[in-house]
């Protein structure tokens, strides 16, 4: 484990729909290939249901389609990120994880305002690098179903 | 630190125990005809907590478990009569004591002038005695004292005897422990008499041979020195008697001497004295745990049950997953494969059922607890209320006990406050002033059902109506059938009683109440007859661990349906099928019209309804005793299924109770026919009773 200087952390780099996104890696726990997963009745659109992860019930996320770029078309290459969340444990989908990156949190700029776009609330900032290219970093707590949300 | 702090938890976990015993025993003495043993183990119960309190330096428990005990004494005494104001007094220390013990627990100082009050009045109940007492109490820090013991003027020598039988040993007790004790009221030569000790060839070792005598020059009294004995008196012989000489013998080099200062050298007398005669030392170890006992029991903390009872879920789907293996490689055809799958399931069984009976409490521990909250509530209101009980004994996992205290709580309170008509009303209606409350428990087809019953008014549906309607909860034009009245009760914010009552208007309806026996996978439902009294029933799965399921499918995917809920399958055929309606499908099933749900479109994996000559029909009947024919697509499979809850990592969904585990490793969840059936109906109604699905 490499210890980060003040103000740096490690993300979880991953691809969706051609755009690069990332989580704290603090919260992500495995990450393994797309598997079948049991629907779930009632469910909002974005959650695609639930599979056993070593004996537990683990509701996964299309990413895609809660951050409004349509269903993801499902392939065996797709990977589900386990992730940690306020006790619970979810699992986000995503069409490949690309890096894991060290940021410095001073590059983190927040969102501008672009119109509203639903992927909008669920980013918490920007992270530029110097080649160009943009990391999205995602906010879990917005992105999951509030669990009253769910309840009848 | 750590040490006392486990031995500050086991204290607790005995409290516990002891304080059950307590009001257990004083309920009891209030029966006609009780034993003067009742009173004794009263007694115990709460002289065990104080010495053991003391100990700790809990001293608010042990002043008000000493004056508890004086007024004890004195009823074991016949000095004072058990009528019902004495009882009254003696719930409500047991009460205080509850509490005070639960306040040491968290570390806090208690409800000082509650205690002082109780205090009172026991002291109002001890009259006269009570200085005498007073000076008695003094002796309690002196158990603590370890400092050598100044022998005074007035100083006695006892001579004491003291034979301890093979029980004394069995039940745990220690004759070292007893003569440490003594040894701490004054100065004590202790001598063992090992006269009785047989020659090698002829020792048992069950058998304690040895004696003790004892010469104890003390100020404390011949009463003081057979209380040490308290616990042990049936499993030993004790004399005292005043010595003759009233000097402090000088040891002896055959006598060990037992001086308050020197515990810890002491040696074992009996391990002592076997190997004087040439024994093996460890034969005491071996003759204890060779002792048969009648009743041995252990203390294991849940964790490690809980842990065996994951395992064992691990293993009904280890045992399903190897079975489909067995299947796809085309094995079944081979009768030894086939015996030994089989042994296997059953073995597996076997060990579940095992690990679930040592899960499974009686519900007698939450029941106990209900005479207090009806007594205050009682008080609270000013009614006069007498609880029954049947059926304590039945047993349910160990988890839903502890989760059952606080639903079952707020019932009773509802049944005092809202229930009961008040003593003028009663009398008018010709009912005894007295109401009674009846909390039952008993198992039934494989769930436990709980009732709370009172014998009150009933539930005034009118008013019922009338509030819901004012709280905007139902629109005044909608039909609604007396028990969908009675089920507004359980919405949230709903609270009957037009003025927030002191007592169960806390703003927490039973809608909570609901929630939370809804979350051990239980219902609740009300019967009421205008009247004669409201009842409330909950039935609850005997465990949350596994369930006895059969796997159907639906659409695509396989689902679980509670086996205790299925009352046949069968085929449709077009004479017993009748539309009503565009969408309403009812079957005619031995003279009886049953309504047929489509479960596929209630969970919306189907737009339109399938053609019901396909599929089974599986006619189920809920706990409420509703009655629906679910049409599905084919039946598997029967077969143990582990409970996984859906609502750690996601939420509830309506329909659906659980998920579990499939041989092949996939989820399946587990439809839950209550809410299946009831939301089929209120697709018709939509009468915003109970839930509604957000489908």
């Amino acid at each position: 484990m490499s210890h980060n200087a003040i103000g740096k952390n490690d993300v979880v780099a991953f691809k969706l729909a051609d755009q690069d996104f990332c989580i704290d890696i603090n919260l992500v726990r495995e990450i393994r290939g797309w598997s079948p997963t049991t629907a779930l009745p009632h469910a909002p659109s974005y959650v695609k249901g639930v599979i056993n992860l070593r004996g537990s019930v683990v509701t996964v996320v299309d990413l895609s389609e809660r951050l409004g770029f349509g269903p993801t078309e499902l392939s065996p290459r797709h990977v589900v990120i386990i992730a940690w969340h306020e006790g619970r444990v979810v699992g986000l989908l995503a069409d490949l994880v690309s890096d894991i990156v060290t940021i410095d949190q001073s590059t983190m700029q927040p969102v501008p305002d672009i119109a509203s776009d639903p992927s909008r609330e669920f980013i918490t900032g920007m992270i530029t690098f110097d080649d160009g290219r943009i990391l999205r970093k995602i906010d879990l707590a917005q992105l999951l179903p509030a669990p009253e949300m769910v309840d009848g | 630190m750590s040490d006392n702090d486990d031995f500050l938890e086991m204290f607790f976990v005995e409290c516990d125990e002891l304080l059950d015993n307590l009001s257990t025993g004083l309920r009891e003495m209030e029966e006609p005809g009780h034993e003067i043993e009742t009173v004794h183990s009263v007694f115990r119960a709460v002289h065990s907590m104080k010495g053991a309190a003391a100990a700790f330096g809990l001293s608010d428990l042990v002043t008000f478990a000493h004056r508890f005990e004086t007024v004890l004494d004195m009823l074991r005494s016949n000095k004072l009569v058990a009528d019902p104001p004495v009882m009254a007094v003696l719930h409500r220390a047991s009460d205080v004591l509850t509490d005070l013990v639960a306040a040491a627990r968290q570390s806090e100082a208690g409800d000082q002038s509650r205690m002082q009050e109780l205090l009172s009045e026991l002291d109002g109940l001890i009259g006269a005695d009570a200085e005498e007492e007073e000076e008695n109490f003094d002796f309690v820090p002196l158990a603590l004292d370890l400092g050598p013991i100044d022998i005074a003027d007035q100083a006695t020598a006892f001579d004491i005897t003291f034979a301890p039988d093979a029980d004394l040993y069995r039940s745990g007790n220690d004759a070292v422990a007893l003569l440490h004790a003594l040894g701490q009221l004054g100065d004590a030569t202790v001598e063992a008499d090992t006269d009785a000790v047989p020659p090698l060839s002829e020792w048992s070792a069950n058998q304690p041979r040895l004696r003790w005598r004892i010469t104890l020059t003390t100020e404390a009294t011949e009463t003081e020195i057979k209380e040490i004995f308290e616990f042990v008196l049936d499993c030993c012989t004790l004399e005292v008697t005043r010595s003759a000489i009233d000097a402090c013998p000088l040891p002896d080099s055959e006598t060990t001497e037992v001086a308050p200062a020197s515990t810890d050298d002491a040696p074992e007398p009996l391990a002592a004295s076997e190997t004087e005669k040439g024994h093996p030392a460890t034969t005491v170890a071996g003759a204890q745990v060779n002792a048969p006992s009648a009743n041995a029991t252990i203390r294991v903390s849940l964790d490690r049950v809980d842990k065996l009872m994951n395992m064992i879920g691990e293993l009904v789907i280890k045992e399903s997953m190897l079975n489909q293996v067995v299947e796809t490689a085309g094995f079944t055809e081979n009768p030894d494969v086939y015996t030994a799958l089989e042994g296997i399931r059953q073995l597996a069984g076997d060990i579940q059922e095992s690990v679930m009976s040592i899960r499974a409490q009686p519900l007698k521990l939450v029941f106990q607890r209900m005479h207090r909250i009806l007594r205050e509530a009682a008080d609270a209101t000013g009614k006069q209320v007498r609880l029954e009980m049947l059926g304590e004994a039945t047993e349910v996992d160990k988890t839903m006990i502890e989760r059952l205290v606080d639903p079952l709580t707020h019932m009773i309170r509802n049944s005092v406050d809202h229930g009961l008509e008040d003593a003028v009303t009663r009398q008018r209606r010709g009912k005894p002033q007295q109401g009674t409350i009846t909390l039952s428990a008993a198992h039934r087809s494989g769930r436990v059902l709980i009732e709370v019953a009172d014998d009150g008014g009933g539930i005034d549906r009118t008013r019922v109506r009338q509030i819901a309607e004012e709280r905007g909860l139902v629109s005044p034009d909608a039909t609604l059938s007396p028990s969908e009245i009675d089920a507004l009760l359980f919405m949230p914010g709903f609270s009957s009683k037009s003025e927030v009552s002191d007592l169960s208007g806390r703003g927490v309806g039973l809608d909570v109440v609901r929630r939370e026996i809804m979350a051990l996978g239980g219902r609740v439902m009300i019967q009421s007859q205008e009247g004669e009294g409201t009842s409330f029933s909950i039935t609850l799965p005997l465990t949350l661990a596994v369930l006895e399921g059969m796997l159907i499918q639906i659409h695509d995917q396989t689902m679980v349906l509670p086996i205790t809920a299925v009352q046949e399958t069968l085929r449709p055929t077009g004479a017993s099928l009748h539309g009503v309606g565009k969408n309403g499908r009812l079957l005619s099933n031995r003279g009886e019209l049953i309504p047929i749900v489509d479960v596929a479109c209630t969970f919306g994996l189907r737009r339109d309804m399938a053609p019901l000559e396909e599929g089974v029909l599986i006619v189920v009947e809920t706990d409420s005793h509703r009655r629906a024919a679910l049409h599905v697509d084919a039946i598997f499979d029967q077969r143990q299924v582990v409970i996984k809850s859906l609502e750690e990592n996601y939420g509830r969904v309506p329909g659906v109770s659980a998920a579990t585990i499939l041989g092949d490793g996939n989820i399946a969840l587990i439809i839950d026919p209550e809410e299946i059936v009831q939301s089929s109906v209120s697709e018709h109604h939509r009468s915003s009773i109970a839930y509604a699905a957000n489908g």
